[in-house]
C-alpha cells in the first residue's frame, strides 16, 4: 500500500512536470503542486483498506464514488482561458479516478475536451483535444491502461451554458469524464 | 472634415424571401463619410398576362444593389413616371430626382409557357442606353433571373463582376445548451432567401466549405461521436466519409483545382496539417511541429497553404510552401490571429483578430504589412469572401444569438442577414455559379 501511494505521488510529480512542459505559453505557469494532492489522498483515507475495495464503489449510474466522502466522484475538470494545463485542485480528484480505473480494468472512460466560445472553432477543437490529452496523460501516469481511455474534443460546440460572459465561459472550459 | 463624421444611413429594404419567411427586413449601414452611393431607379417591371404569383423582380434587383452599399435605389413612390419600354423613357423625369442610372423592364409569358424578361439600363446624365438583355427561364426562376439582372447591371456600372447569383452554406444550431439540440447544414441565396436543409444532425457540424466547382461541400460532422470529414454532393445529397482517424479530423479546405483537400489530423498525437489527393485518398503530412497547426487555406496557385499555429506561443497566421516545407510567419500584430482566408487578388487575407479581448474580422495587406479592422462587434468569426472580392460574410452575435453579417472589404458597408430561429454560424460564400456574362 505504502509502495502504491509513493509510486502514485511520483507519477503525479512526473505528470506535473510533463504538463508544465507542455504549457503552450512561454509564461511561467503556477506549477501544479503535487504535495497537496498526496496529502489529500494519503491523509484522508481512514484505514489502510485494500485499494480494490475502496476504489470499486459506484453510484446507481455506474460512476465511481469518492471513497473519502461517499459522494459521487466529481467528473468535470475546469481550465483557464486558452490553457490546457490542469489546475492544482484537479490532481487529487483525477488520482481517485485513476485508482478506480486501476481497480476496475474492465471499465472504460471517455474524456471529453471542451472550450468556451471565444476564439475560432477549429482552433478550439484543437485546444479541446489538448485539454483531454492533459487528463489522459495524468490518468496514464497514474497507472491506468491506455486501452481503458478514449478521448474526444468537442471544441466550443457543446457548451453546458449557452450564455455569454465569464460565468458561462468558466463552466464551458472543461474536461469531462464519461464512464461506459 | 466630413470623413471623420460617421454618418450612417440606414436603408431599410423589405426582403421577400421564400415560402418559409413571409418578409423580413435588413438594415444596411453605409458609412457615407467616403463617397456617396450612386442613385439608381429600378422601375417596377411591367408584368404581362398570366404572371400572377411571379415574384417582383425589380424589388429583388433593388435589394441586391442596395446591399452592395454602392447604390441607393429610389423608391417607386417617388418616381414621376413608370416606363417599361424605351419609348416611354423621359430622362428629365430622372434628372429632376438626381438619378444617375435607370433600369426599366417587363416580364411576359412566352408561347411555350416560360417566363421572359426584357430589361434596359440607362445612363441618365448622358441620356444613353448602357445595355439591354432578354432573359428566359421557368416561371419559378424569377428570383434567379432577377439576380442575373443585378449581376449584369453591377458589372456594367462598376466594372466588377456581380456576385448576387451566388449562394451561402451555413450551420443552424437549434436548442443550444439543451438536450434537444440539433444542427442543420443549410444552403440559401446570398441574401438569405430560399434556405434549404442539406443535413440535419443531433451532433455538431462545422467548417463547411464549397468545392471550387460549387457541386460539392466538405464539412466536419460529429455524427459518429467524434469529428470526421464528410464530402456531400449538393444536388443529390449523396455523402462520402473522407477521414475518420482517431483524434481530430477537421478544417477541410479544397485546393483551387478541386483535386486535393488540406485537412487537420491528430492521428499521430498532435494536430497537424495534411493534404489528401481526393482520387487516391493518399495523405501527405505538411506540418511537423508540436504546436497546434490548423485552419489551412490554399493560395490561388495551389503551391502554398496559409494556416493558424500557436508555435510562437499564441495563435498566429503562417504560410508554408508545400514543395519545400519552408514556413514563414504572416501576422505579427496582436496576440490572436487565426483562420485566414485569401482574397482573390492573392495579396490580402481576412482573419479573426483579437484586440482588447474582443474578436474582430481584420484585413491584412501582406505585401505592405498593413492591417485594418473591418468589424467592430464582438465574437466575430469565420469570415468568407465573395467570389468577386468585394464583400465578406461572417458570423457574429446579436443579443446573445449567433447571426450572419456582411461587410464590404473596405469596411464601409455592413448589414446583417435576418435569421428566424436558432444560432446561425459557419458561413461559406459560394464560388460564381455561372460562367461570366458576355
Amino acid at each position: 500500500m505504502q509502495y502504491a501511494w509513493s509510486r502514485n505521488a511520483l507519477a503525479i510529480v512526473l505528470a506535473g512536470l510533463v504538463l508544465a512542459g507542455c504549457s503552450s505559453t512561454g509564461k511561467k505557469e503556477p506549477a501544479p503542486e503535487p504535495l497537496p494532492a498526496e496529502d489529500a489522498a494519503a491523509g484522508t483515507i481512514p484505514s489502510p483498506a485494500p485499494e480494490s475495495d475502496i476504489s470499486r464503489q459506484v453510484d446507481a449510474a455506474g460512476n465511481p464514488m469518492n471513497p473519502n466522502t461517499g459522494q459521487p466522484l466529481g467528473r468535470v475538470f475546469y481550465f483557464d482561458y486558452d490553457k490546457a494545463v490542469l489546475r492544482p485542485e484537479s490532481f487529487a480528484l483525477l488520482e481517485l479516478h485513476g485508482a478506480f480505473l486501476r481497480s476496475n480494468p474492465d471499465r472504460r472512460v471517455m474524456i471529453e475536451g471542451h472550450c468556451d466560445e471565444r476564439g475560432t472553432r477549429e482552433y478550439n477543437l484543437a485546444l479541446g483535444e489538448r485539454r483531454a490529452d492533459a487528463i489522459r496523460t495524468l490518468l496514464v501516469s497514474s497507472g491506468v491502461r491506455r486501452s481503458q481511455i478514449d478521448s474526444v474534443s468537442y471544441g466550443e460546440e457543446r457548451p453546458v451554458d449557452a450564455g455569454h460572459g465569464e460565468a458561462a465561459w468558466a463552466k464551458n472550459r472543461r474536461g469531462e469524464l464519461v464512464y461506459r | 472634415m466630413s470623413y471623420r463624421l460617421f454618418l450612417f444611413v440606414a436603408i431599410i429594404v423589405a426582403l421577400i424571401a421564400g415560402a418559409s419567411v413571409a418578409s423580413a427586413q435588413i438594415a444596411i449601414e453605409i458609412d457615407r463619410g467616403y463617397d456617396n452611393p450612386k442613385k439608381i431607379a429600378i422601375v417596377p417591371f411591367a408584368m404581362g398576362a398570366n404572371l400572377q404569383g411571379v415574384e417582383d423582380m425589380s424589388a429583388i434587383v433593388s435589394f441586391d444593389l442596395a446591399r452592395s452599399g454602392q447604390f441607393a435605389p429610389v423608391g417607386a413612390e417617388n418616381m414621376l413616371s413608370l416606363p417599361s419600354q424605351p419609348n416611354e423613357v423621359f430622362f428629365r423625369d430622372w434628372r429632376i430626382l438626381g438619378v444617375e442610372y435607370l433600369v426599366i423592364g417587363r416580364a411576359e409569358q412566352d408561347f411555350d409557357g416560360k417566363l421572359s424578361v426584357n430589361y434596359y439600363l440607362y445612363d441618365v446624365l448622358n441620356e444613353r442606353q448602357l445595355t439591354s438583355e432578354r432573359l428566359k427561364g421557368d416561371r419559378n426562376s424569377a428570383r434567379d433571373m432577377a439576380h442575373m439582372v443585378s449581376d449584369a447591371i453591377y458589372e456594367k456600372i462598376t466594372g466588377i463582376r456581380g456576385a448576387f447569383s451566388t449562394k451561402i452554406l451555413y450551420v443552424l444550431a437549434a436548442g443550444l445548451g439543451t438536450p434537444g439540440v440539433h444542427f442543420k447544414l443549410e444552403m440559401a441565396d446570398v441574401d438569405g432567401a430560399r434556405p434549404r436543409t442539406l443535413l440535419d444532425s443531433k451532433e455538431p457540424i462545422l467548417s463547411v466549405t464549397w468545392s471550387p466547382d460549387a457541386k460539392r461541400a466538405v464539412y466536419v460532422s460529429f455524427e459518429k461521436g467524434k469529428p470526421a470529414i464528410f464530402l456531400q454532393e449538393i444536388a443529390t445529397g449523396g455523402r462520402t466519409l473522407l477521414t475518420d482517424f482517431p483524434g481530430l479530423n477537421s478544417a477541410p479546405a479544397f485546393s483551387p483545382d478541386g483535386r486535393r483537400l488540406a485537412l487537420v489530423l491528430s492521428r499521430d498525437g498532435n494536430p497537424e496539417i495534411y493534404t489528401m489527393d481526393l482520387a487516391t485518398r493518399a495523405l501527405v503530412r505538411v506540418t511537423r511541429h508540436h504546436a497546434i497547426d490548423t485552419e489551412p487555406t490554399w493560395t490561388a496557385d495551389g503551391r502554398s497553404l496559409i494556416f493558424t499555429s500557436d508555435r510562437g506561443g499564441k495563435p498566429q497566421i503562417y504560410k508554408v510552401d508545400l514543395a519545400s516545407g519552408l514556413t514563414e510567419r504572416v501576422t505579427f500584430e496582436g496576440d490572436y490571429n487565426a483562420r485566414a482566408r485569401l482574397l482573390p487578388d492573392g495579396k490580402h487575407i481576412v482573419f479573426v483578430h483579437r484586440r482588447n479581448g474582443v474578436f474582430h474580422i481584420a484585413l491584412l495587406d501582406m505585401e505592405r504589412d498593413r492591417m485594418m479592422i473591418l468589424t467592430e462587434t464582438s465574437l466575430d468569426e469565420s469570415p468568407s469572401i465573395a467570389p468577386n472580392g468585394t464583400m465578406l460574410i461572417y458570423a457574429t452575435q446579436d443579443r446573445g444569438r449567433g447571426i450572419l453579417a456582411v461587410v464590404s472589404i473596405d469596411g464601409r458597408v455592413k448589414y446583417r442577414l435576418p435569421s428566424s430561429a436558432g444560432d446561425v454560424r459557419e458561413p461559406d460564400w459560394s464560388p460564381f455559379l455561372r460562367p461570366p456574362a458576355g
